[in-house]
């Protein structure tokens, strides 16, 4: 690693005016994906923010009919969480699901989605479940807040607070993982809202993206029957020595099939 | 510039001045000594510096010491009881052989404690979930569940491995 300064602020005050305050400052969560990148020499940051001791970024909340999750909340608090079982039961598998259990006993919901890793798991829940991200500035709608591979709508110095996810009627996550990272080659997330359904894919593009033949036929008939016949263009899909552009298309659709089973 | 830290390592309260860069892996061996922790892959992959902060296991090739600033931390070290007798997980990878070459042991062990901790009563397929984050390139797998099947009814029953008798 290159060198950098390190600073842990005690307020989300402090926190935004030390990133704010910081050429090149780097917002640190878990550290699951920084530090390794920072390993491999491939970032040089003036400093580390390290938002741990901040309070006002951590904790599950059941709050307007859905989950408020600060943004410092590790994966395994989630996945463990008997409020998050209770009330979004598919947002605490999706976290159960995620790395393995050292990197979710480290890893935070905001670093994941700050991050925007095209395999990550929880951007597919933040768009799936029409999850709205606050910051110390402003609320993102989670359609609008991934724009890209690595991109997010987040300015420089912005700091995630919190994701606040409404309880849908039901939903499910269903991933085809790689073996070895288990990031997901394709992961699915499928979510009811009344008659509206959502279908958000993560894995497959450079970002998360939607898929509104899917959530049409689902709006129909919420059956893994319905997608019988739905294809998905492979143009534009990532393509790895993990799995080719065509083969990610064709697990969109199992994928998508098993996310509806489950949610039942 | 340098920090200075205080951990609690094996129970014993510790200072010293780091670098920020300073991975808590190094900090272990090469400030502390405590070479049981071992840098794998150095990738996050392998889990062969597993150790625990406030309980929790986590990689230490993939946390700063800064970062666990005023936290306890517990190592391969800090398992055996002061008159040398062996953690019962300890005892069970031992008497199963649990391990072939031995490098992947320590972090095995501890993320083994962890996941015993969190469900008392893991069946083949929880252990063998539970250990996705630490590889065996010799590839022991089986005897390593089997010890952690094992060493887990131990700590249940709080006593020695019952493994002699089998």
């Amino acid at each position: 690693m290159y060198a950098f300064a390190f600073q842990r602020p005690k307020s989300l005050a402090d926190a935004v005016t030390a990133i704010g305050a910081e050429e090149d400052g780097k917002l640190l969560g878990g550290g699951q994906t920084l530090l390794p990148t920072l390993k491999q020499r491939l970032a040089q940051p003036s400093a580390l923010i390290d938002l741990s001791a901040v309070p006002e970024l951590k904790g599950i909340t059941e709050a307007a009919g859905g989950l408020t999750i600060g943004a410092f909340t590790r994966h395994a608090e989630v996945a463990h969480s008997a409020t998050v079982a209770r009330v979004i039961p598919a947002l605490a598998s999706l976290a159960e699901g995620i790395g393995d259990r050292q990197v979710r006993n480290m890893g935070t919901l905001g670093g994941s989605i700050a991050n925007s890793d095209p395999a990550a798991d929880y951007p597919s829940a933040v768009v799936g479940l029409k999850a709205t991200v606050k910051t110390d500035r402003r609320d993102i709608a989670g359609d609008d807040f991934f724009t890209g591979m690595f991109e997010t709508a987040l300015e420089p110095g912005e700091v995630i607070v919190s994701v606040h996810f409404p309880k849908p009627d039901k939903a499910a996550y269903a991933k085809f993982r790689n073996p070895a990272s288990r990031y997901a080659v394709v992961g699915v997330f499928v979510a009811v809202f009344g008659s509206e359904v959502r279908v958000a894919v993560t894995g497959a593009g450079p970002s998360v993206f939607r898929l509104p033949s899917f959530e049409a036929a689902l709006a129909g008939n919420f059956s893994a029957a319905a997608l019988d016949g739905l294809t998905v263009d492979a143009d534009g899909l990532n393509a790895d020595l993990h799995a080719s552009a065509e083969y990610r298309a064709h697990l969109v659709g199992v994928m998508a099939k098993r996310a509806v089973t489950a949610a039942g | 510039m340098a920090n200075t830290v205080t951990l609690t390592v094996n129970g014993k309260t510790v200072t010293r001045e780091v670098e920020e860069r300073t991975l808590l892996v190094h900090f272990l061996r090469e400030t502390l000594g405590l070479t049981g922790t071992h840098v794998g892959c150095d990738t996050s992959q392998c889990g062969a510096c597993v150790v625990h902060v406030d309980g929790r296991s986590v990689k230490s090739c993939t946390t700063l010491a800064v970062q666990v600033d005023g936290a306890s931390v517990t190592t391969i070290e800090g398992l055996a009881a002061a008159d040398g007798t062996l953690h019962p997980m300890q005892a069970a990878f031992r008497e199963h052989h649990g391990l072939q070459c031995g490098f992947c042991t320590p972090g095995m062990v501890m993320s083994a404690v962890d996941l015993v901790r969190e469900n008392p009563t893991p069946s083949e397929k929880d252990v063998r979930e539970g250990l996705e984050g630490n590889i065996c390139r010799c590839t022991g797998y089986h005897n390593i569940v089997k010890a952690v099947l094992t060493g887990a009814e131990a700590m249940r029953s709080g006593s020695d491995a019952k493994i002699a008798a089998e």
